[in-house]
Parts: structure tokens; C-alpha cells; sequence
């Protein structure tokens, strides 16, 4: 019985030992698995990083290469460090700290004891590097930068950070990802795919040869090169432009909504971000509070749109058909828009502007009329509103356009629910009239700006606002060729037009015509305040100028923003003429211009809140 | 005697069993320690040792064959003195390699009396079973043998070599086949789960549960007039139990020896410490997959990870290098010769040939089993070779010292004496 019993168990035993090496090496035998043991090193193989090149394909942002001195401290013999630290130029503790550190990394694993050395440095370190063992030099490569603008735009790569590295299986520790800027958006095209190589380790991680004759090693893929919609001549010229004066110029062609000019005041070297001294040089740049050089005010700055908004508001009018181009309306220095509520206007007394001479003039009484019987026309304000701002939304404001840059605020177009909340819900047209006239709660970026401009000029429709024209052998994102339309007819836009061409011509902006070329614009003069120590001041108003040339076939559209500039003529309207000529004539004939824009400075202004506790505005 | 006759007498298919074995020990030795540019067929490396080792073996298999079986049952209790004043010496006078005081050496070559002691117990314990006086119903004789078996494993734990005593455990296994009373077994098996329970949970939730279950088995007890006083012994003892193997795994363990256990349990994982033997030999299993990576292909040993790869972890090796098929085939030829072995065994009517070759097939069995357990992951790590595979002289001789007291005592068969 029990000699049964001694032939069943050992059935048994021998049975389960056959299940669980069946599930070992059949059930849990997956490829990715076993690629991950300790007996096998992957080595990677980076493409080299895209190239960006302008529409005009001047080469912008390429590669070169430096060098990493590598440490492997098990292989270090040293009798003298003096020697070594001298060729490597630093002093002889440093030398012992970084040493110390390198081992406690790994005794035997490769670290990085010096980075980013230069091609000259490297010409000297290899003639002499061969005495030391257990010291080599490796091969990287990063960005180089051939014009000193675009800084933001293009953004810039770095190291990838830990949480990058457990939210993406791609990316391995101290590996390069694009960080800001279009280097972010366009990360996966620019970078390519890296490669790997298996290869078989002992347990002292000494490579002993590839992995099963490298049956799973994959080579990378190339990256792809990509093109710009800036015109990087153009985008300099700006820079030149905006010397001094904090502010941005957007300059879109609006046929394609491609961005020609994404101009940001102050400025910076893109090429300081890279390399050794990027993080302290990126700290001075993050610490400059007054210039923030790195705040890309063209597509983050949100600010009250002044009275080019008013172009949107008459258009909803003739829309809605409050208004017709015949229409007068009186006013006399302003007018009450409310018991005892007064809005000023420059027209002399008893002024009869139609729509014409109300755009030329800018007249606040027409516009805050026209926005008044416009909430008023629907059965109450609640419902008047929200479709004004219906009407509003369809030009792109108050929501992100959806251009390909990472950065980017929404601005803000106020909505019945907003004034519920900030009224109690006891508000009409008259307590929200500062809309009319783009004060009051209305937020809007440049690029919204400058794509209201391409928006008129296009008559009623525009295309998503975008800095990428061709991707090396790879189509752009199809919504930069899908054709967002307003909620306007397109006869409408015809007077409108008519208005910012006469602008220009007898209007407001009289200083910014160019000969030959019929320009057509909108001038905007913004009041702003600042918190200082809690108590909220009022600013020089920022200047701004919207527009687009040649008026009857439009091929450039612009905004130029000029942060407490004064009224809009001041600057951003002869700016933007000088953009336009520039880019439609390919130079500028009115030298006087330019050179009073070029030594215009508005320093002094900048700093009268940091320097003085009293101090005069719109001076 | 023809030659013809010899074939018939001694068990052909064990002994090529065996030769396919020792075989594959050496093919996987050869890999396993193989260094490109190096000559193999040298005394200084694992492969010119182990194939002296095999050579030796053969001999003494063929000279053991020669000798009269009855001379080895005659001396079997001068041996087995012998054997334990050896074991004695060694705790004085041995060579310790890897904190164990087992070995003798002797002219680069060392020996391990522990190895040398399981075939002498074998034949102790079946003569003394055979005698027509020793029915192991008889308490006497049960406490006769049990002496018998724990001499030489306190010895050995002394060294301490726990896994080689383990192995000796393998004899308590054969005076149960042989008749020992049931009672033992089934207090060993209750013990065996206690001591996994205890580990596994808190020792004051099992102490409340068996009280609960013994409350409610009680009450039940008592509704239909059942006694009592069986089912408190029974629970009342083991909470006893359990209260002192809390006591041993706690308090006179190490945390290495808990680390061990708590591995296998899955309680603590630790791929990098003492989980890493298992790890690596894991992996090397799932990475042989079916048909293996081939000879001299095998990217966790070419790559020296798993530790004691050509002496208790040779299996990983056959994993990695033959795959599936490998480790079946071994495992299917290690079965085939211990279910030999018993088939053989108990058509035997002399007592004695039949104790020997069951202690043989058990020693076998529990070597092969726990060595693979153990490799797969599945036992905690013990120093225990795989017969005839792995790398090591002592193992290699004692086996085939056991395997030729198997040929030569089940060649008897149709002599009775």
C-alpha cells in the first residue's frame, strides 16, 4: 500500500515541477521581459535633433557638437591629480569632490565628470587624455542658434525631468526633450526615434558582445527638418524696431493664417539656454520682473483690447442691423450713458458721425450706443449679451486660437452669468457699456488682435494662426487649413474696411501712410492699471495698432502692441507701417521714421512705478 | 557467468539513466564555466575537475560491482562508526568554505563526509529494519531508527550545513513506506502547516482562530455526545506549537534564515539581496523559453549572474540553454529512474535490499525535488546538488557510491539469503 504511496508523490512532485516550469518558460517567457535583465545593456542611438529653417529657408536653429569628458572610477589610476585637474582647468578639490561623486554614482557604470566641453577645449584634452586611464570623451550634441530673436518661439530642449520620465516609456533618464516653444510642440518630429542596441553584460557589467547577434536591435529613424512660417529677416527687423519699448508685433498673412513675425520685447539670446550655463541663465531671465523677457506677451499677455475692438462691435451692429452705413449718431465731448454716468469722447459738440467718421474719428458715443441698443435688442440684457458674445467668440476671442505654440492665455469675453455673478444680477447694457469701447472686463492677446485684423481682411473668416509651414516629408496638423468663418455676412466687412482704410488716410493715423501701398487699420489706446503695495494705480496706456496692406489685396495683417505707449498713433501705428513696408517692399524708404522709432525709449516710463511713489501718466 | 547474464542482472535502463544524467552535468558544466580562450580539459577549472570526478566514479561503480554485496551489509555498522567520528573531526578539523566547517582536504581535492555518510545510513537502517525481530510498530525499534537518522543530522547541522541534513530527512520518509504508524506523518504534515500559518500571519489571530474553530467543534461535540477531550488536546497542542515555532522564527532565528523563508513566501521581496540568487535564476528560466538559447548561448550565464551556477544552480543553466525541453527531459529521466527504482524495489522479498533501494530512490527524490523547488523559486535557498548534474567530487562520488549499492543489491533478486 504504502510503496503505491511513495510512487504517487514522487508523480506528484515531479508533475507540479513540470507545471511551474512550464509557466516559467512558456506562460512568463515574454520577449520585452527578458530584454530588461541585468545580464543585458541597451545602448542607444540618437538621430540627430531636426533642423528649423525659415519660410524663406534660412537655416535658424541646427546642431553642433560637444563633448562630455566621461569617468569610469574603477579604471582611474592616479598617482597625481595635480596634473589632470590643471589640464581640465579646475581647481584640485573640485577635481577630488567630482571624483568622490562619480564613485558613489558607480565604481564601475560610466558617469559624466565634466559636461559640455567645446570644441577647442576638446582639441587640447585629447592630445593629452590618453595618459589617464579610465577617462574618455564622449560625443553630444545641442542647439545652435544662427540669429539672436525668437528666442520664445522657438523654446529650447533640456534634460528630461523624472516625471517625464514615468509618464513617458520613451524618454530614459538624462536624455534631451523640448522643453518650451516649438522645440515642445514639434518634440516627436525634431527628435526622431532612437535606436537600441542589446548587448550582453557579465555580472561585473563588463560588456562581453551583442545580444544574440543583435536580432533585437532596432537602428533610430531620422529626424525631420521643419520649416517656419516666420520670416526670420523680418523678425529681426521687428526686434530693431521694439529696441527699448516693451511690447510685441504679430504679423500674420491672412490668407493662411501663417505667422510671419512673432516679435517680443525685450528680447534674448536663445543660444544662453543651452549648454552649461543654462539653468543660472535662465534664472536671470525668469528673475527680470519689469522686462520678463521671458514672458511671450504676443501670445500670453492679456490685456484690454481698446478701441480696436470697437471694429467688432460695429460689425455685430450691422449684423443685428442697429445700425446702417448711413446712420448719425450726435455727440458732444461724450455722452451720459446713465444717470450721471458720463463716457468722454474727443468729437467736438453737436458732432454727427456716421459709420465712416466714427471709425476714422474713433468715436466712443457711436460705438457705446451701437453696443447699448445691440444688448438691448434682444427680449432682455441676459439674453442680448451672451449673443454679443456669441458674435465675439466667432473672431477667436476669449478662447486659445489654437496656434501650434504651447504657451498661451485664453483672454476673456465677459458672459451674462459673469455680470449675475459680479452684479447680483442687477446689471443692464449701461452698467456693462466699457465693452463697447474694449475696456472694461475684455481681455485679448496680440495674436487675438492681430487675428482680428486677418480676420477683416479676409472678410469674415480666418485660419488658425501657426509658425510651422512644411514638416520634412510629413504634412502639417490639417486644422492650420480648416477656415473658421464668423458669424458676420461678408458685405458687412466693406464699410468696415472702408472706415480703417480712411484711418490711415484722414484719420487717426495719418503719420503711417506709405506711398503706394493703401493700408488699412484701426488705432487702440488701452488704459491699464498696476498694484503697487496694494494700492491699484493707473498706468500710461498701452498703444496699439491693428491693421492689414495692401487694403484691397491683403498679404500681410498685423498688431502692434506697445505696453504704456500712449495713445495708439504714438507708436504701434508707424510701427506697423514700417513692418509693412518692410515685409511688401523688402526695404523701407522713410528713414526718418524708422530712425525715431529705432531711438524711441521707453525706459524712463517702465520704471516710474518702481522709482517714484507719485508719479504722472500719459505724458 | 556469460556476459549475457551480467546484462540481465543488473538494471541496464537505470544505468543509462544515470549516464545521461552525468552527461548533461557535464555539457552544462562545460558551458557554464566556459571562458573563450581558455583550455577546458584542464584540472584547474570546474569541467577537467568534474570529468576526473566522472572517470573516478566509473571506476568505483565497476569495482563495487565486483565486490560481494553481503561484505557491505557485514560492515555496515563499523562504517557507520567510522562515518560519525569522521563527521565528529570534521566540526574540529575541517576546512570551512563558505561558513561551513564540511570538508577534508587532501591534495587540492576536498571532501565532504556528509556526502559519504548517506550511503552508510542507507545501509545501517536496511539492516537493522531487515533483522526478523525489528517490526517498526515496536516503539523500541522506532526510537532505534530515529537514532540512527538524527545522529548524523545534528552532526551536520552543527556544521551547519542545514540543506545536506535536510536531506537525511529523506530516511523518516522511508520508515514511513516501510511501515512506520501513520501517527508520525500526519503530526509531521500538521506541523509543516502550522509552521507555514505561523509565518505567513500573525501568531495571535491563528491562536483566536483554532480557540473560535475549537469553541464551535466543541459545541457540536457536546449536542451530539461526542468526547471532548481528544479535540483539547489537539488544539490546546497546537497552540503550543505554534506559540514556540513563533518563539524559534523570531527569537533564535537570524534575519538572514527568515529572509529565506519570507522570499519564497512572497512576504518580502528583494531582487537585489538575498532574492537575488532567484531572481537572476528565474530569469534565466524565462528566457530559455520552449527550445532554449542553445549551448554556450545563454545570456544570464555567460554573463556569470547566477550565483553557484555550475554546482546547486546547474539547472538554471539546462533552463536557459535547452529551454523547456531541457529541463522536461531532466526531469522526465529523474522520475523514470526513481519510479525504477521503487517498481524494483517492491518486487524484492528480501527486507533488506528493499529498505537500501528505497533510502536510495528517497535520497534521489528529495535531492532532485528540493534542488529544483529551489531553483524554480518555489523553496527557500538550501545547499543541496542536483545528483549526478551537479558540479562537486563528493556529491558526484556519493551518489554513484548509492547508485552502485542500488545495481549491485537489486541484482539479488533471485537469490534469497
Amino acid at each position: 500500500m504504502r510503496d503505491k504511496f511513495f510512487q504517487i508523490v514522487v508523480l506528484i512532485i515531479s508533475g507540479l515541477l513540470i507545471i511551474k516550469l512550464f509557466d516559467l518558460q512558456i506562460i512568463k517567457n515574454n520577449s520585452s521581459d527578458f530584454l530588461e535583465r541585468g545580464s543585458i545593456q541597451k545602448i542607444y542611438e540618437f538621430p540627430e535633433r531636426g533642423y528649423i529653417y525659415d519660410r524663406n529657408n534660412k537655416l535658424i536653429v541646427s546642431n553642433e557638437p560637444y563633448y562630455d569628458l566621461m569617468i569610469i572610477p574603477r579604471d582611474v589610476e592616479l598617482n597625481d591629480s595635480t596634473e589632470i585637474s590643471k589640464l581640465l582647468n579646475i581647481p584640485i578639490h573640485t577635481f577630488n569632490t567630482k571624483f568622490n561623486k562619480s564613485r558613489i554614482f558607480s565604481n564601475v557604470k560610466p558617469s559624466v565628470f565634466m559636461s559640455g566641453i567645446t570644441k577647442n577645449e576638446f582639441a587640447l584634452l585629447q592630445e593629452k587624455l590618453w595618459k589617464y586611464s579610465g577617462f574618455f570623451i564622449q560625443k553630444n550634441s545641442k542647439r545652435k542658434y544662427n540669429y539672436k530673436t525668437a528666442s520664445n518661439i522657438l523654446g529650447y530642449t533640456s534634460e528630461v525631468n523624472s516625471y517625464e520620465v514615468e509618464s513617458n516609456p520613451y524618454y530614459k533618464a538624462g536624455e534631451m526633450i523640448g522643453r518650451q516653444g516649438l522645440e515642445k510642440t514639434y518634440e516627436v518630429k525634431l527628435r526622431g526615434k532612437k535606436g537600441v542596441k542589446y548587448l550582453q553584460k557579465d555580472k561585473f557589467n563588463r560588456i562581453i558582445g551583442s545580444y544574440n547577434n543583435g536580432i533585437y536591435d532596432s537602428s533610430y529613424v531620422p529626424a525631420k527638418n521643419i520649416k517656419l512660417t516666420l520670416d526670420i529677416e523680418l523678425q529681426k527687423y521687428g526686434d530693431s524696431l521694439l529696441k527699448n519699448k516693451f511690447g510685441s508685433i504679430i504679423a500674420i498673412e491672412p490668407k493662411t493664417g501663417e505667422i510671419l513675425a512673432l516679435v517680443n520685447s525685450p528680447i534674448y539670446d536663445p543660444s544662453i539656454l543651452v549648454g552649461r550655463d543654462r539653468s543660472s541663465n535662465y534664472n536671470t531671465l525668469k528673475l527680470d520682473s519689469i522686462g520678463k523677457p521671458l514672458f511671450e506677451r504676443g501670445l500670453q499677455g492679456q490685456y484690454p483690447p481698446g478701441s480696436t475692438f470697437k471694429l467688432i462691435n460695429a460689425l455685430i451692429g450691422l449684423q443685428e442691423k442697429i445700425i446702417d452705413e448711413k446712420k448719425t449718431i450726435r455727440c458732444d465731448y461724450g455722452h451720459f450713458y446713465a444717470k450721471n454716468s458720463f463716457m468722454k469722447c474727443h468729437c467736438d459738440e453737436g458732432t454727427y458721425n456716421n459709420l465712416n467718421t466714427a471709425i476714422y474719428n474713433s468715436c466712443n458715443t457711436y460705438f457705446a450706443k451701437v453696443y447699448k441698443e445691440t444688448v438691448d435688442n434682444q427680449t432682455s440684457s441676459k439674453i442680448g449679451l451672451d449673443k454679443w458674445k456669441e458674435y465675439v467668440n466667432s473672431f477667436g476671442m476669449g478662447n486659445y486660437l489654437g496656434y501650434d505654440h504651447p504657451t498661451g492665455r485664453p483672454g476673456f469675453i465677459p458672459s451674462s452669468n459673469y455680470y449675475d455673478r459680479w452684479y447680483n444680477k442687477s446689471w443692464r447694457a449701461s452698467t456693462t457699456i466699457s465693452n463697447s469701447i474694449g475696456q472694461g472686463e475684455i481681455l485679448s492677446t496680440p495674436i487675438q488682435m492681430a487675428n482680428l485684423a486677418a480676420t477683416i481682411a479676409n472678410k469674415g473668416w480666418y485660419i488658425a494662426p501657426h509658425f510651422v509651414k512644411e514638416i520634412e516629408n510629413d504634412s502639417i496638423d490639417s486644422k492650420f487649413k480648416e477656415v473658421k468663418k464668423t458669424l458676420i455676412d461678408e458685405k458687412y466687412y466693406d464699410p468696415i474696411i472702408k472706415g480703417m482704410i480712411d484711418v490711415v488716410e484722414k484719420g487717426t493715423a495719418t503719420n503711417s501712410k506709405i506711398k503706394d501701398i493703401l493700408i488699412a487699420g484701426k488705432t487702440g489706446t488701452a488704459e491699464n492699471f498696476i498694484k503697487i503695495d496694494g494700492v491699484r494705480k493707473q498706468l500710461t496706456d498701452h498703444s496699439i495698432f491693428i491693421g492689414f496692406a495692401p487694403a484691397d489685396n491683403p498679404k500681410i495683417a498685423i498688431c502692434v502692441f506697445i505696453e504704456n505707449g500712449y495713445w495708439g498713433t504714438r507708436w504701434a501705428a508707424p510701427i506697423s507701417s514700417l513692418i509693412m513696408e518692410k515685409y511688401l517692399k523688402g526695404s523701407v524708404s522713410r528713414n526718418w521714421l524708422e530712425s525715431y522709432i529705432k531711438d524711441g525709449n521707453l525706459n524712463e516710463e517702465y520704471l516710474k512705478p518702481y522709482k517714484y511713489k507719485n508719479f504722472k501718466i500719459n505724458e | 557467468m556469460s556476459r549475457n547474464l551480467i546484462l540481465e542482472k543488473f538494471d541496464l535502463l537505470s544505468i543509462i539513466l544515470v549516464s545521461i544524467l552525468t552527461i548533461s552535468g557535464l555539457i552544462n558544466i562545460y558551458s557554464t564555466t566556459y571562458v573563450s580562450d581558455s583550455v577546458m580539459f584542464s584540472l584547474t577549472n570546474p569541467f577537467g575537475k568534474q570529468l576526473l570526478f566522472v572517470f573516478f566514479s566509473a571506476a568505483l561503480f565497476c569495482i563495487i560491482l565486483f565486490f560481494k554485496g553481503k561484505l557491505f551489509q557485514q560492515y555496515s555498522s563499523l562504517m557507520y562508526l567510522f562515518m560519525t567520528i569522521t563527521l565528529i573531526l570534521v566540526l574540529f578539523f575541517g576546512n570551512e568554505i563558505k561558513g561551513a566547517s564540511s570538508w577534508f582536504s587532501f591534495f587540492g581535492f576536498s571532501f565532504q563526509p556528509s556526502e559519504f555518510m548517506k550511503p552508510v545510513t542507507g545501509l545501517v537502517l536496511a539492516k537493522f529494519l531487515s533483522n526478523i525481530h525489528s517490526d517498526l510498530k515496536r516503539t523500541k525499534v522506532q526510537l532505534y531508527s530515529f537514532i540512527v537518522v538524527f545522529i548524523p543530522i545534528l552532526l551536520i547541522i552543527l556544521q551547519p550545513d542545514p540543506g545536506t541534513a535536510l536531506i537525511y530527512f529523506s530516511f523518516f520518509f522511508v520508515l514511513y513506506i516501510v511501515g512506520l504508524p501513520s501517527i508520525y506523518m500526519n503530526l509531521f504534515i500538521v506541523s509543516v502547516i502550522l509552521f507555514l500559518i505561523t509565518i505567513l500571519f500573525d501568531m495571535n489571530n491563528i491562536i483566536l482562530f483554532i480557540s473560535v474553530l475549537t469553541g464551535l467543534l466543541g459545541l457540536i461535540f457536546l449536542y451530539k455526545k461526542i468526547k471532548i477531550g481528544r479535540l483539547l488536546f489537539l488544539s490546546i497542542s497546537s497552540i503550543i506549537f505554534i506559540i514556540f515555532i513563533d518563539f524559534v522564527y523570531n527569537d533564535i532565528f537570524e534575519q538572514r534564515h527568515r529572509d529565506r523563508f519570507e522570499v519564497v513566501l512572497g512576504i518580502t521581496e528583494d531582487n537585489r539581496g538575498i532574492g537575488y540568487n532567484t531572481n537572476q535564476s528565474q530569469l534565466a528560466f524565462k528566457s530559455g523559453g520552449f527550445s532554449g538559447e542553445g549551448f554556450l548561448n545563454g545570456s544570464q550565464t555567460k554573463g556569470n549572474f547566477v550565483p553557484e551556477q555550475h554546482s546547486d544552480y546547474i539547472f538554471a543553466t539546462i533552463g536557459e540553454e535547452w529551454g523547456f525541453i531541457g529541463t522536461f527531459t531532466i526531469i522526465l529521466v529523474y522520475t523514470l529512474l526513481i519510479m525504477r527504482m521503487i517498481n524494483r524495489a517492491n518486487k524484492h522479498r528480501n527486507i533488506f535490499n528493499k529498505i537500501f533501494i528505497y533510502s536510495v530512490a528517497s535520497i534521489f527524490f528529495f535531492q532532485f525535488s528540493i534542488n529544483v523547488s529551489m531553483v524554480v523559486g518555489i523553496f527557500p535557498t538550501v545547499g543541496i546538488p542536483l545528483p549526478f548534474i551537479s558540479y562537486g567530487g563528493s556529491s558526484m562520488v556519493a551518489s554513484i557510491l548509492l547508485f552502485a549499492g542500488y545495481i549491485k543489491f537489486d541484482s539479488y533478486k533471485k537469490e534469497k539469503w
